[in-house]
């Protein structure tokens, strides 16, 4: 099966700061990786450095086939165009309204009829249940609505991967697993494949991903759900049951 | 490659249907429509390799676009391998576009004349508020953090002071350049030092000042509180039982009252010196004779009335300001409208208030 995001011995640092060592993982065609780990393990760093945030240190980031720290400006601008990311706290540009926001990839990277690309960004919203929030601005949706606009935005070019960091963070568990629900089927359906980054035990089991976990910007796991459940390193095993003592 | 051909009674759809091939697609599609001979046809999707939702739609459109060149178009189901994505992907029910303002001229006069009305009160009180705590924290400094008065002390006047001093020096230093011109003729320029004393006195000291104080602190107050708005630290404080304004504005609005006078003087001895500057470099005139010149054209009434200014000036700034922090709405944007508004407002409220002062101190009943 083809490898979307293929990473080699990845260390990052923040000055002398040393975030993340040693990291190898992989995705594969129409997977779900769950990256996990405890608050302050590197997650949202590991995140940010495969999608060109934060430059790493050393390592081989290999994301659609290439080399993406040995691409020239140009050349991951295009592959960037081939990637979706939803972030924590939806990013939406306020002054847009949900449809302009959905529709702004669209317009900036293909040419299209203004009426297929509303077309196109309606399907987006109703695939997402936000049928209603054309017209409404960021601030006047709730926080879950902001997710799923946001999700609806990182859909816009069909992308090949689908990055989101902490898509519950923040919401009620109704709306996180309405969240989760989404996910699911955006990969069963579109066969999308997702990075998700959470620390969230429901949602982990929910989305039953090939779970990647770091302790201290290691990865200490890299397993099932089931896996994980029944291994008794400890860092994994104290994740899995928080309540139990060693 | 992806294309679309017509035979005796269908459209034919070959290759990938994707966001990079739909627009060309479209195009060729619009041509053998009206091309065709026949008024429906069938649109054969059997050859298509690839789909993504941009395809897709592109597909389910096909009818409405046909429609809208007055053919049938009826599509056939396209290859097995694809048709559980294309029946995944439906265009939503119905489209229902941004409600129309259906309003009268009449009727959104009215309503804006209603909000302008509303504006107006909230602002009366919040002068009102402010007024108040401004005064009464002299004599009951509780509910305020110590030390804050100097950091906005610091903030806005010490750290005002060099470009308040810098551009008042060059407008001192021009306007004795402007008038020296006209006065030379007469063999009178030494009389520019007593309109540029009492110029800058009464006028362009404490205005420039304001202008530029409103420009640099007033927008800083209305971003700071815009932000803490959105960022909702002034709920935290009100859960806290901190009166927001007390806590957040009343030190700026000390610091303003302070520092805004200050300035002024400040301002009116640097125009002063830029006129000495331009009076010993072009003029020939001695420093020492413009300057007694100066203050011997000075009356304590042109330097009073110019302090009186600035403090109403400071005022004013710190009340807009703070109204427009707090009246914000929206995100990021709506901190940069609070922030725009509030030097644009200031800036017309200082004429105003400039104005006003000019008819109580100078105008003869």
């Amino acid at each position: 099966m083809q490898r979307l995001i293929d990473i080699s011995d990845l260390r990052v640092a923040y000055g002398s700061t040393l975030v993340l060592e040693g990291i190898d993982m992989h995705l594969q065609q129409s997977e779900i990786a769950v990256i996990l780990g405890s608050s302050g393990c590197g997650k949202s760093t590991l995140l940010k450095t495969i999608i060109g945030l934060v430059p790493p240190s050393s390592g081989r980031i290999e994301i659609l086939g290439q080399n993406f720290l040995e691409l020239g400006a140009p050349d991951r601008h295009s592959l960037r165009r081939r990637i979706g990311v939803m972030f924590q706290y939806g990013a939406l540009l306020n002054s847009l309204t949900v449809g302009e926001n959905v529709a702004l990839p669209l317009e900036m990277h293909a040419d299209l009829n203004p009426i297929l690309v509303e077309d196109i960004v309606r399907t987006r919203l109703h695939l997402v249940g936000l049928d209603h929030a054309f017209s409404l601005y960021p601030t006047e949706l709730s926080g879950g609505m902001r997710k799923r606009a946001a999700l609806a935005r990182a859909l816009s070019l069909d992308p090949d991967i689908l990055f989101c960091d902490e898509p519950g963070a923040g919401l009620d568990p109704i709306t996180a697993a309405g969240i989760d629900r989404l996910l699911l089927t955006l990969n069963q359906s579109l066969g999308t494949s997702i990075v998700i980054v959470t620390h969230e035990l429901l949602s982990i089991e929910r989305l039953d991903g090939r779970l990647i976990m770091l302790e201290s910007g290691q990865v200490v796991f890299t397993g099932s759900v089931a896996a994980a459940q029944s291994c008794d390193i400890p860092t994994v095993a104290r994740f899995f049951n928080p309540g139990v003592e060693e | 490659m992806s294309q679309v051909h017509s035979d005796a009674h269908a459209l034919i759809f070959s290759g990938p249907i994707t966001l990079d091939t739909i627009a060309a697609l479209e195009a060729q599609t619009r041509q053998h429509l009206a091309d065709h001979p026949l008024s429906a046809l069938q649109v054969n999707l059997s050859a298509v390799t690839k789909l993504d939702t941009a395809g897709a739609v592109f597909l389910r459109r096909l009818p409405a676009l046909g429609q809208a060149q007055g053919k049938e178009l009826e599509l056939s189901p396209p290859p097995p391998t694809l048709q559980s994505f294309f029946d995944f992907i439906r265009l939503p029910p119905a489209t229902t576009s941004r409600p129309e303002n259906k309003q009268g001229r009449l009727e959104s006069l009215g309503e804006q004349l209603l909000a302008s009305r509303g504006r107006a009160l909230s602002f009366l009180y919040l002068m009102a508020d402010l007024t108040v705590e401004t005064f009464a924290a002299l004599y009951k400094p509780k509910g305020m953090r110590r030390g804050t008065f100097v950091e906005q002390a610091l903030a806005i006047g010490a750290q005002a002071l060099p470009i308040v001093a810098l551009i008042l020096f060059l407008i001192g230093a021009v306007s004795s350049l402007q008038s020296a011109a006209q006065l030379r003729q007469f063999g009178a320029h030494i009389f520019v030092a007593d309109l540029l004393a009492i110029g800058i006195c009464r006028e362009l000291g404490p205005l420039m000042t304001a202008i530029i104080i409103a420009g640099r602190s007033g927008s800083a107050i209305a971003a700071e509180i815009a932000t803490m708005k959105f960022t909702e630290e002034l709920d935290a404080l009100q859960t806290m039982g901190l009166d927001p304004l007390r806590f957040v504005a009343v030190p700026k609005m000390w610091a303003m009252l302070l520092c805004v006078p200050l300035l002024t003087i400040m301002a009116d001895l640097l125009g002063i010196l830029g006129g000495v500057f331009i009076a010993f470099t072009s003029l020939e005139v001695a420093p020492g004779a413009f300057v007694v010149r100066a203050l011997e054209a000075l009356l304590l009434k042109d330097v009073l009335t110019g302090v009186i200014k600035s403090i109403s000036f400071a005022w004013i700034i710190t009340l807009i300001a703070v109204y427009r922090g707090l009246d914000f709405k929206g995100g990021a944007a709506g901190v940069g409208r609070a922030t725009t508004s509030s030097v644009v407002a200031s800036i017309f409220a200082i004429i105003l208030l400039d104005c006003f002062w000019g008819v109580i101190f100078y105008l003869k009943f």
